[in-house]
């Protein structure tokens, strides 16, 4: 789904409700999911001037998940490692969107540089 | 190898009801019998099974889609009623598998009297039900795998729960006492359980006993710190008793702050001081 | 976009928040509830979370944010009603909410919304 709005970032917030819902998730690990991907969504709203969500049902021998991408065209983040850490900001936030979420999921894996965009893919295990 | 299945769909509609009593007996004949006493499946199974093999092959489906096609949907189906119900009752994975395999014999036998001259349709027509059986057999064993599996997970499950009970010891004030290392899926079972009864009594105290957890490290530190961090959170407080000497020195040891959770020796007074927060006197009134 | 109504009780304001917020509703309620507490003069503010399945971080930073301005303007903040799920979500997310006042329900935090009132000498219900 394209995430260009703030009203976006509610649509994703539901989407993946009702996809970690349908996938029988825990309620806690459903609202970890949920939590990350309105952090990550807002990002790519606010900081990547919009983009998408893209997800994936995905499964690991005998072991179901979810898999979400939030990818924009943005400026991408110039320092990485210093984005990972907890409290560094680039904008109005405590920064802990990128970090936190990290925690919230299973796997976490990012793809950013100056002028090509960024691209978040996270997946939670059942 | 071309899959001829002319001379099997023609095997398998003249022969259908001989074909499953000679399939079946192939079973009561072998070590097949299991432990559970029983036949692994009865005629009538075979007879659902060979109907949902012969439709399929009809149907020209790919035996290597066995899995997916939706000409196999049926025999899957089957397959896995039987598969989970053996797993259930505590069959091996073996019995149920050697009953699909058993099914090779008398199909060959057909084959070899009917196409046994020539050679090229006797290969092709071998080929066919050997990777059709054998697939039917692969997925046997994992759907017979993933049942069990499901079978432990709850048991694990039950288990967890039944350790980790979440007491009222007064009104206001919960108690779950801890026994056994604390692991991550331990913890977070526990700080579910316990988060949850605070909101159903709304009870504002919360204490962790950790009399029965041998040891404690940096990682149980953490877990330990995460759920008095969420009971805060939540406007309740938590106290942490039962910690002995060791576990004092242990902590002081690993340099773990406990950010101002406070803590006692004994239950006994973790409860003491629970009271004495909630406003509660106690008084002896016999000597 | 919808505002959230702020109901009055006295010398405290209470809020219930029963919506998925947008970004933009819950910049709205702050810039209200400061002005209201203002303009009442009131001394206590009780934000009722109990419905809120989902506080990412900037529901988070928001509810910092009433609750420091609020602080400034001489009132007290409580947030009651977080449910468990969030609440192991906020913690992973590494979220403190320094600086706000917690409690399990409406009830208690009247409770401490009063008692609050009595060490500064004033009375909330007059």
């Amino acid at each position: 789904m394209s995430l260009a709005t703030e009203q976006d970032i509610v649509m994703s917030r539901q989407t993946v409700r009702k996809l970690t819902h349908e996938l029988k998730f825990s309620l806690v690990d459903q609202t970890k999911m949920v939590t990350a991907a309105s952090e990550l969504s807002r990002n790519t709203v606010v900081y990547g001037g919009g983009g998408e969500m893209r997800w994936q049902v995905v499964a690991n021998g005998t072991k179901t998940g979810l898999r979400l991408a939030f990818e924009d065209r943005g400026p991408g983040i110039p320092n990485l490692d210093l984005a990972l850490t907890d409290g560094w900001t680039s904008g109005k936030g405590l920064g802990m969107g990128l970090s936190g979420s990290k925690r919230l999921v299973n796997e976490f894996e990012i793809r950013s540089a100056p002028g090509e965009g960024t691209c978040v893919t996270i997946t939670r295990w059942k | 190898m071309k899959q001829d299945n002319a001379a099997i769909k023609e095997i398998l509609a003249a022969d259908q009801d001989a074909i499953a009593r000679d399939w079946v007996a192939e079973l009561t004949g072998s070590a097949a019998t299991g432990r559970t006493g029983g036949t692994v499946a009865s005629l009538s199974d075979a007879r659902d099974l060979l109907q949902a093999f012969q439709d399929g092959i009809r149907a020209g489906a790919d035996a290597a889609q066995f899995d997916t096609a939706q000409e196999w949907a049926a025999a899957r189906s089957l397959l896995g009623t039987l598969s989970a119900s053996r797993a259930a009752q505590g069959s091996s994975a073996g019995e149920t598998s050697q009953f699909v395999l058993s099914l090779k014999k008398p199909i060959f036998q057909r084959v070899q009297a009917r196409v046994g001259a020539s050679p090229d349709q006797l290969m092709s027509a071998i080929w066919l039900v050997s990777t059709v059986v054998d697939r039917m057999a692969q997925y046997t064993v994992s759907i017979f795998q993933k049942t069990r599996e499901e079978v432990i997970g709850r048991q694990q499950q039950e288990l967890l729960e039944l350790s980790t009970p979440v007491i009222k010891l007064w009104d206001g004030v919960l108690a779950v006492p801890m026994i056994g290392t604390l692991d991550s899926s331990r913890t977070q079972l526990v700080m579910e359980a316990l988060l949850q009864r605070i909101v159903d009594t709304g009870s504002e105290l919360a204490i962790i006993d950790i009399t029965g957890v041998p040891t404690v490290d940096t990682l149980v530190a953490q877990h330990l710190l995460k759920t008095v961090t969420a009971i805060r959170l939540m406007g309740a407080d938590c106290i942490i008793s039962g910690v002995r000497p060791q576990i004092a020195q242990t902590i002081v040891h690993l340099g773990i702050d406990l950010a101002g959770i406070t803590t006692k020796a004994s239950l006994a007074d973790a409860l003491a001081l629970a009271l004495k927060k909630a406003g509660y006197t106690v008084s002896r009134t016999k000597s | 976009m919808e505002r959230i109504p702020i109901l009055q009780m006295g010398k405290c304001l209470l809020v219930t928040i029963q919506v998925d917020l947008e970004d933009q509703t819950a910049l709205q309620l702050q810039d209200d509830l400061a002005s209201k507490i203002e303009k009442t003069g009131a001394r206590g503010v009780l934000i009722d979370i109990s419905a809120l399945e989902i506080v990412d971080s900037f529901i988070g930073r928001m509810l910092a944010g009433i609750s420091g301005v609020a602080r400034v303007l001489d009132a007290t903040t409580v947030v009651v009603g977080m449910q468990p799920a969030v609440a192991i979500t906020l913690v992973e997310l590494g979220l403190s909410l320094e600086g706000v006042r917690t409690a399990l329900n409406v009830e208690r935090g009247m409770h401490m919304l009063h008692a609050a009132e009595k060490e500064t000498g004033f009375d909330a219900a007059s």
